[in-house]
């Protein structure tokens, strides 16, 4: 435990150099989504009928804004653990220095998992406050959106750690994001209910961890969750489960890029 | 975990058949070695000789594949983070943070081994005069010259006062002012009594440092000794070099015979082990053979590496 801080003091200390500007952008992407997707795009949709129906009588904006932080969530997550992963690694090999000290494999990923953690909370806890001035917040329930939004992000945050470490080149990380982040991003739940796909395709978005994300974050900042607890239960033991997978594969990958230098 | 320190006339480093395998690649094979308290010892042989791999395991940070291996004591496999508690490692490629100051790379580095940030300080700022950086201690690593990143890496490694420090090829790719820096930072770390243990594939930096010297190629130990011992018992005091007009000396078969206590024909010139090098070259002359240039020097561990491997060093 204390030897894993020592490396989240290490990411603390460079993140020193920019986190006015992480911040700043941690709280203004969600206040120019939330105004162009939520408040421009949503006054067309709460006067359709038909579309007022599907989000169960929701405005647009309580419903986007809750999907929008699971997924924000998941994209800082897929960021942070593929760049600065290729860089302790590859780039700076920081990580291997600080394999000649006696910090561990382990230490290492734990400490670089228990940073991006910190990380998304912050960036959950800013968007979390925006939502709040939105007016998107139907519950004080929405406290407990950020935790389910970190283990949202973690469910992607160390499987795609792991997969970093077995790259020597960004090249396939386009990849992860074209192939996998977008179309998560975009068909989750986050911007309109899976219901509303073709029925065919709706059961593979039960597989995204995403959407467990999304509907998770939403019952909560929507007060909704006592309606279906067992259902949250699953959401959670989900997430939670490929997060710890995740980490467990991180393990090994790291290691082995650490033994062989 | 025992955790003790080893008498003071025990070897700090103990290595008994001592092997590396990458799959079916040999990088290691079968080595023995000891390094004593005090000593600067080095590896010398050229890149793809095994070195980096037998430091690494020195380091605890690469499992051997085979053989005994002791380090202050204790062994790699089971007690890697107290080994490496102890040790300072300059690894061949600097490992520096781009994202931090020069000083915050030392004072991050200590607190890796749990020490406090005062001391991480205070550290800091006598290794920074140590490696005459302290101008720049402010400064971001990126624009810092080769030389002075080197000296960042050697001063980072030294942040937890080690017992034993790792140098791995410390001034290759340096020009030669930054070498005879570092030759002087690492001279004056060996007079306060730091062990040393470093590899190189320059012979003179081996003769700078080393007190003693094992001689590797193609994954074996093929000698050991001090600089002068290994000279004295591989080669003659002094060598001639000739180099001769292009096209003469693919001719001369032969005609050097008995001129010295041996003759090295090389790609470019032509190599005659002598104790007396410029009687040699006279003789050359009156068998009235004309090189083009005459470089009559001491031998040095290059010529030792030629005898033992039949190759250069630096190729």
């Amino acid at each position: 435990m204390t030897v894993m801080s020592r490396v989240v003091e290490l990411r603390a200390m460079q993140y020193r150099r920019t986190f006015r500007a992480s911040l700043f952008s941690s709280f203004l992407n969600p206040v120019l989504f939330l105004l162009a997707m939520g408040v421009g795009l949503g006054t067309y949709v709460d006067r359709s009928g038909s579309a007022t129906q599907a989000l169960g009588g929701l405005s647009y904006l309580q419903f986007l804004a809750p999907g929008l932080l699971a997924a924000t969530a998941m994209q800082a997550a897929a960021f942070e653990s593929t760049f600065p992963i290729m860089a302790g690694l590859t780039w700076q090999k920081v990580f291997h220095a600080m394999y000649a000290t006696p910090i561990g494999p382990r230490d290492i990923v734990l400490g670089n998992l228990a940073w991006i953690a910190l990380r998304l909370t912050m960036i959950a806890a800013i968007f979390t406050i925006v939502m709040t001035l939105f007016g998107a917040a139907a519950s004080p329930l929405i406290l407990l959106a950020i935790p389910a939004a970190v283990l949202t992000g973690m469910a992607f945050a160390t499987p795609i750690a792991a997969f970093s470490a077995t790259q020597r080149t960004p090249e396939k990380f386009n990849a992860v994001f074209r192939f996998g982040i977008t179309p998560l991003f975009l068909f989750s739940g986050t911007f309109f209910p899976i219901s509303n796909l073709p029925a065919a395709i709706q059961p593979i978005a039960w597989f995204s961890p995403l959407w467990h994300g999304v509907e998770l974050s939403r019952a909560l900042a929507l007060g909704t969750i006592g309606a279906n607890p067992l259902l949250a239960i699953v959401h959670v033991v989900v997430l939670a489960a490929i997060a710890i997978g995740g980490a467990a594969w991180a393990f090994r990958t790291v290691e082995r890029r650490l033994v062989r230098g | 975990m025992p955790d003790l320190p080893p008498p003071p006339d025990a070897a700090l480093i103990r290595a008994r058949g001592l092997t590396k395998r990458f799959g079916s690649f040999t990088a290691v094979d079968a080595i023995d070695f000891d390094v004593a308290h005090g000593e600067s010892f080095g590896f010398l042989g050229p890149n793809g000789a095994g070195k980096t791999s037998t430091m690494r395991m020195i380091g605890a940070v690469s499992p051997r594949s085979d053989g005994e291996l002791s380090v202050l004591g204790l062994d790699p496999e089971l007690a890697g983070p107290s080994i490496r508690a102890r040790l300072g490692v300059a690894p061949q490629q600097d490992t520096l943070d781009t994202e931090l100051t020069v000083r915050e790379n030392l004072v991050i580095y200590g607190r890796y081994f749990g020490l406090s940030r005062a001391e991480c300080g205070r550290r800091a700022d006598a290794l920074l005069e140590f490696a005459q950086l302290t101008e720049r201690a402010g400064d971001p690593v990126e624009p810092l010259s080769g030389g002075m990143k080197r000296r960042l890496t050697i001063a980072r490694a030294l942040i937890n006062e080690p017992d034993l420090l790792l140098l791995d090829e410390p001034t290759t790719g340096l020009d030669p002012q930054a070498r005879h820096l570092l030759w002087d930072r690492l001279y004056r770390l060996k007079q306060r009594g730091v062990t040393l243990v470093l590899t190189t594939h320059y012979m003179d930096e081996a003769e700078q440092l080393c007190d003693r010297l094992v001689v590797m190629d193609k994954a074996r130990i093929v000698a050991e000794g001090s600089p002068r011992e290994l000279i004295e018992r591989y080669s003659t005091r002094e060598v001639a070099e000739l180099r001769f007009p292009a096209g003469i000396q693919d001719s001369l078969d032969g005609q050097l015979d008995g001129l010295a206590e041996r003759v090295e024909l090389l790609p470019d010139r032509v190599l005659l082990y002598a104790d007396d090098g410029e009687a040699a070259a006279v003789a050359v002359h009156q068998r009235g053979l004309r090189p083009e240039t005459v470089l009559v020097r001491r031998s040095s561990l290059e010529d030792v590496f030629l005898r033992l491997t039949g190759r250069s060093l630096i190729e």
